[in-house]
C-alpha cells in the first residue's frame, strides 16, 4: 500500500491564501498610523481650564534670541535656540510669587514682574537692578534661579548666561546688588541651567551650574569646531560646576573634589533625595547623550551611578520631578525629541525604584506621554486638584518658514562621524527653515493606571509658540496651579488655572531654620485618606525654570489631611498632623534642640 | 645515478591567508549571519541601539515563525531560517517606533518574510525582505515608525570595524563589487549634487557612515536572492539605484513635496523601487539561471 501523501493546495492557491494575511498586515499598518496614539485614559471632564491671561495680567515680555560670531551664522537658529527662561520667587516677601524672565540679545533687558495681588503684574527689573544683563563682553542671559544664599529671609538671584555668571544679593526686597566678584563666581560658563541645593546639609545653599558649550566666547570664535562630537554620546561639552557656599557670601569651586564635572552637554538638572538616604542627589538631562544620576555620598562626594539610565541615549532637554502615580516617590520626567517619520526618541517617564532592590529608574513612558514633539520644559502639577499630578510640556524648536523643514538636512549631519558633526561649518545652512516648529504644548491628564491623555486643546493651552521654560505657581494664592511659559524669540504666556471647585487643596510654605531658609530640598510626604504623595521644593527644575516655592497638593474630595511628613534638608524629620486645608499653611522647621 | 632529491620548500601561508582559506569551507550564509550578529553586538553593547530586548525577541520570533510556517505551507518543508534571522535583526536595528509600540516589529517581521512568498515572479521573490518591510512601514505608517533615531555613536572607529568585516565578508560571498560600486557611485553623485547646489560636500557624504547605509550596503543591496544575475548587470543596476537615491536627495534638497519616507530613508526607497523592477526584467528577459553556484545560490541576506 503506497504511503499517504498529504494533500496540499496548488501553488497559486497557496499563494492566494498567504496573500490574505499579507494584505491584512499592510492595511493594519496603515490603520494604526492614521489613528491617534492609543490611550485608555478618559479625556472627558479634565476638571480644569487653562485660561490665557497674559495680556490681562500685564505681562508683555517678549524674548529675543542672540546673534553670535558670523562664522556660525549658517546654524545660528540652532545655536541661538535657547535662552527663554522663567523662574518664580516672592522677592519682596509680600506673600505673592513674582516672575523673572530672561532675554538673550545684547541690549534687551530681563524682566522682573512684581505680583500686585490683583491679578496683574508690574515690571520692576530696572529699578531692582536686574534688567541690564545682556551686554557684549559679559554674555546673554539663559536663565535664573532664586535662593536665599545667606538665610536673611530674602531671595537672592543667580543669573546664568552664555557668558559670566551673575549673583545678585537681595538687599531689601526691592533692590539687588551684584556680588558675583566677591562671591568668587565670576566664571564664564555657557550655561543653560543651574540649581540650588544644600549638598552637605550645612544650612547654606550651594550652587550647581550646568554647562552646554565649552567656555568659549561665542561672539569671537577661534574655531568652528564647537558642536557636539556625537548625536548620541556627546561628551565634549562644557564642564558642569559645583560651588560650595562657604558662608559670608562666598563660594568655592568643589567640582572636581565632589566628582560632578560632567561634560555631557547638560541642559537641565534637578535635585532630590532619590535613594532615601537623607542626602540630596543630582539628576541630569543631557543633550545628545544619556541621562546621569549622581548619588550623594553623605556630602563627601557624588558618585555617578547607572540606575538604568545608560540603557538609552537620547536628547534630554528637561527634567521634572514629581510623584507620577502617588507612590510616595519622586519620579523623573525627561523630555526628548520626536518628529514624525524621522526620529522617535520618546520622552522618558522614569519611576523611581532607587529605594527598592532594583536601585534604578524604570522608564514607563508609552503612548501619548512618550511623544510630545520636540519637547522642552515640563513640570508636574495637579491642575484639577484631584490628588494626581498632571504634566505640562512645552514643545517646538524653531518656527520659521513653515513650508521648509530642516529635518532632512538634520538627518544628513546627524549620521556623520564625530569630527564632522562637531564642526559647525560642516552643518547644512539653516536658511529660513523650521525645525519642529509650530508645535503646541501638551497637557497630560493623569488617569492613574489608565494612563496619560493629552487634553491641552480641551483645556485651552493652544498656543504654537516655541516653548522653552515652564514654571508653575499659585499666583493668586487661591489653590490653583498657574502655568508660566517662556517662549523662544516669542512672547511669554501665562495660563491661569481654573480647577474644579469641588476639590480641596493645601499649599505649604516651608521656612527653614537649621536648613536653608528657602527650604530648598525639603520633601513633604502628604498622607490623606487614600492618598499618598511626595513633593520637593526645587532650587530649579524642568528646563531653565524654577517653580513656586510653596508646595501645592490637590486633595480631591478629601476633607482632611492625616499628616505631613516633612524631611528638611538638615536631616530633621517633622510630622504635622491634621493641618488645615484649602489654604496656604506656613510651617517653620523646628529649631535646633539644645542638649 | 643518483639524484639529490631535496624536499620541496613551500612557504607557510600567513594567518590571514589561512583564515581566508578556512572561510572557504564555511557556508556564506553563516558569514552573513555572523556579520549581522557582529553589528548587533556592537550596536547594543556599545550604543544600546536595540531599545529593549523585547523588540529583538519579537522580531526574531515573528520572522522565524513566519518563515517556518509559510515555507512548510508553500513548499512542504521548513527551510533554513538564517534569512529570517538576518531579517529579524535588521528590522530591530532599523525600526524605531513611537513610544513603546511593539506592533511595528510584529507587522514588519511578518511583512518581510511573507513578501517572499507573495510577491514572486518565476519562483523568485523580487524584494529584499527587510527592505520591503521597512519601506512599507515608512510609507504606510510614517507617524508611528522612523529609522533614524540611533546612530553608531558617530564613532569613526566603530564604522571602520563594521566596514572592515563587511567588506571581507562581501568579498568572500562574491558581492563586494556591488558594495564598492554603490559606494563609488554615491560619492561621485553626491559630489556632483553638492557642486550643482553649491552645498558643502562633507555633510552630503556623511550619511554613508551611518547604520542605515551599512545595513543597506551589506545586507540589502547585496542580497544574492534578489540581486540580478551577472556581474555587469549587477553593477549597472547598482549604479541605477545610486542614481535614484541621488535623485530623491536632490528633490529633498529642492524641497519637492514627497512622503517623509523618501526624505528620511532615500537609499531604502531607491532599492525598493529599482530592485524589483530590475529583478523582474532579469527573470523575464535574462537567461535561465545556470545551475546554482552553491555559495551564491544559498547565501541569504536580510
Amino acid at each position: 500500500m503506497p504511503p499517504t501523501v498529504p494533500h496540499r493546495p496548488r501553488p497559486a492557491i497557496r499563494r492566494a491564501i498567504i496573500t490574505i494575511p499579507f494584505a491584512a498586515a499592510l492595511l493594519i499598518a496603515a490603520r494604526l498610523n492614521s489613528g491617534p496614539i492609543r490611550s485608555g485614559a478618559d479625556a472627558t471632564h479634565p476638571g480644569f481650564v487653562l485660561q490665557d491671561a497674559t495680556a490681562q495680567a500685564g505681562i508683555r515680555f517678549v524674548h529675543h534670541r542672540p546673534s553670535f560670531d558670523p562664522r556660525i551664522a549658517g546654524i545660528e537658529p540652532h545655536v541661538a535656540g535657547l535662552g527663554a527662561a522663567v523662574s518664580v520667587a516672592d522677592f519682596d516677601g509680600d506673600g505673592k510669587p513674582d516672575l523673572y524672565f530672561t532675554d538673550s540679545r545684547f541690549g534687551y533687558p530681563n524682566a522682573l514682574y512684581h505680583n500686585k495681588g490683583d491679578g496683574t503684574f508690574e515690571e520692576v527689573a530696572a529699578s531692582a537692578g536686574v534688567a541690564d544683563l545682556n551686554k557684549p563682553g559679559e554674555g546673554v542671559s539663559m536663565g535664573a534661579v532664586w535662593g536665599d544664599i545667606d538665610n536673611d529671609g530674602r531671595e537672592d538671584l543667580l543669573v546664568y548666561r552664555y557668558g559670566y555668571l551673575s549673583l545678585f544679593k537681595n538687599v531689601d526686597g526691592h533692590k539687588f546688588v551684584d556680588i558675583t566678584e566677591q562671591a568668587g563666581l565670576h566664571r564664564w560658563v555657557n550655561s543653560n541651567g543651574a540649581i540650588w541645593l544644600d549638598y552637605d546639609r550645612d544650612g547654606l545653599l550651594d550652587l550647581y551650574v550646568t554647562a552646554y558649550f565649552r567656555p568659549i566666547d561665542l561672539w569671537h570664535l577661534e574655531t568652528t569646531r564647537i558642536m557636539h562630537n556625537s548625536f548620541e554620546y556627546a561628551d565634549n561639552g562644557g564642564k558642569n560646576l559645583l560651588f560650595h557656599n562657604l558662608g559670608g557670601g562666598k563660594f568655592e569651586d568643589v567640582t572636581d573634589r565632589m566628582g560632578v564635572g560632567s561634560t555631557r552637554w547638560t541642559l537641565a538638572a534637578a535635585s532630590a533625595d532619590f535613594n532615601g538616604d537623607g542626602w540630596p542627589d543630582i539628576y541630569l538631562a543631557n543633550d545628545y547623550g544619556p541621562e546621569e544620576l549622581y548619588l550623594n555620598d553623605h556630602g563627601r562626594a557624588f558618585k555617578l551611578t547607572t540606575a538604568g539610565l545608560e540603557a538609552e541615549s537620547k536628547s534630554g532637554m528637561a527634567v521634572a520631578l514629581g510623584d507620577a502615580f502617588n507612590r510616595g516617590k519622586l519620579d523623573a520626567f525627561v523630555t526628548n525629541i520626536s518628529e514624525r517619520g524621522y526620529i522617535f526618541q520618546n520622552n522618558n517617564l522614569r519611576l523611581n525604584e532607587m529605594t527598592t532592590g532594583q536601585r534604578r529608574f524604570r522608564n514607563v513612558a508609552e503612548g501619548q506621554v512618550a511623544d510630545a514633539g520636540w519637547a522642552w520644559g515640563a513640570q508636574f502639577g495637579d491642575f484639577n486638584n484631584d490628588g494626581a499630578n498632571e504634566l505640562f510640556v512645552a514643545n517646538g524648536f524653531i518656527s520659521a518658514d513653515s513650508s521648509k523643514s530642516y529635518w532632512y538636512a538634520m538627518s544628513k549631519i546627524a549620521g556623520a562621524n564625530g569630527a564632522l558633526f562637531e564642526d559647525a561649518a560642516s552643518w547644512p545652512a539653516f536658511g529660513n527653515a523650521s525645525l519642529s516648529g509650530y508645535e503646541r504644548s501638551r497637557v497630560y491628564l493623569n488617569r492613574g493606571v489608565a494612563g496619560w491623555v493629552d487634553v491641552a486643546q480641551k483645556v485651552g493651552a493652544n498656543d504654537l509658540y516655541d516653548g522653552r521654560a515652564v514654571a508653575l505657581a499659585d499666583l493668586a494664592n487661591n489653590g490653583a496651579v498657574d502655568v508660566i511659559v517662556a517662549n523662544q524669540n516669542q512672547p511669554a504666556v501665562l495660563y491661569r488655572d481654573i480647577p474644579d471647585s469641588n476639590n480641596h487643596w493645601i499649599g505649604l510654605q516651608l521656612v527653614g531654620t537649621r536648613s536653608n531658609r528657602s527650604a530648598i530640598g525639603a520633601e513633604v510626604l502628604l498622607e490623606a485618606p487614600g492618598l499618598t504623595q511626595r513633593r520637593v521644593i526645587d532650587g530649579g527644575s524642568g528646563f531653565a525654570s524654577q517653580n513656586d516655592r510653596r508646595l501645592h497638593f490637590g486633595l480631591g474630595t478629601r476633607e482632611w489631611v492625616d499628616r505631613l511628613v516633612i524631611s528638611w534638608p538638615s536631616g530633621e524629620k517633622q510630622i504635622v498632623t491634621r493641618p488645615p486645608i484649602d489654604r496656604i499653611v506656613t510651617i517653620t522647621e523646628p529649631a535646633r534642640l539644645t542638649p | 645515478m643518483t639524484t639529490d632529491a631535496k624536499p620541496a620548500v613551500t612557504a607557510r601561508p600567513g594567518a590571514l591567508a589561512r583564515a581566508w582559506q578556512a572561510s572557504r569551507a564555511i557556508d556564506p550564509r553563516y558569514l552573513i549571519a555572523g556579520l549581522i550578529t557582529l553589528v548587533l553586538f556592537v550596536a547594543q553593547f556599545r550604543y544600546h541601539m536595540v531599545g529593549g530586548y523585547e523588540r529583538l525577541l519579537l522580531s526574531l520570533a515573528v520572522c522565524t515563525a513566519t518563515e517556518a510556517v509559510l515555507s512548510w505551507f508553500d513548499r512542504g518543508k521548513v527551510v533554513n531560517l538564517q534569512s529570517a534571522y538576518i531579517s529579524g535583526i535588521s528590522l530591530t536595528l532599523l525600526t524605531k517606533p513611537q513610544g513603546a509600540a511593539l506592533w511595528p516589529f510584529i507587522i514588519g517581521g511578518f511583512l518581510a518574510i511573507s513578501s517572499k512568498y507573495v510577491v514572486r515572479y518565476r519562483d523568485n521573490h523580487l524584494w529584499n525582505p527587510t527592505n520591503f518591510a521597512i519601506s512599507a512601514l515608512l510609507l504606510l505608517a510614517p507617524d508611528k515608525v522612523s529609522v533614524l533615531s540611533h546612530q553608531f555613536g558617530n564613532d569613526l572607529v566603530t564604522n571602520l570595524v563594521i566596514w572592515f568585516f563587511g567588506l571581507i565578508i562581501a568579498t568572500r560571498v562574491g558581492v563586494v563589487h556591488v558594495t564598492l560600486t554603490y559606494l563609488a557611485s554615491f560619492l561621485l553623485l553626491t559630489g556632483v549634487r553638492a557642486a550643482a547646489l553649491g552645498q558643502p560636500l562633507l555633510p552630503e557624504i556623511a550619511p554613508i557612515t551611518g547604520p542605515m547605509y551599512q545595513l543597506f550596503l551589506f545586507f540589502m543591496i547585496t542580497d544574492p536572492r534578489t540581486i540580478v544575475r551577472g556581474k555587469k548587470k549587477q553593477i549597472v543596476v547598482t549604479v541605477i539605484i545610486a542614481v535614484v537615491d541621488s535623485l530623491i536627495r536632490l528633490m529633498s534638497d529642492m524641497g519637492v513635496p514627497m512622503p517623509t519616507a523618501f526624505n528620511a530613508a532615500p537609499p531604502l526607497l531607491a532599492l525598493a523601487i529599482v530592485g524589483p523592477i530590475a529583478k523582474y526584467f532579469d527573470l523575464r528577459y535574462g537567461n535561465r539561471p545556470p545551475p546554482a553556484a552553491p555559495q551564491a545560490a544559498t547565501a541569504a541576506a536580510a
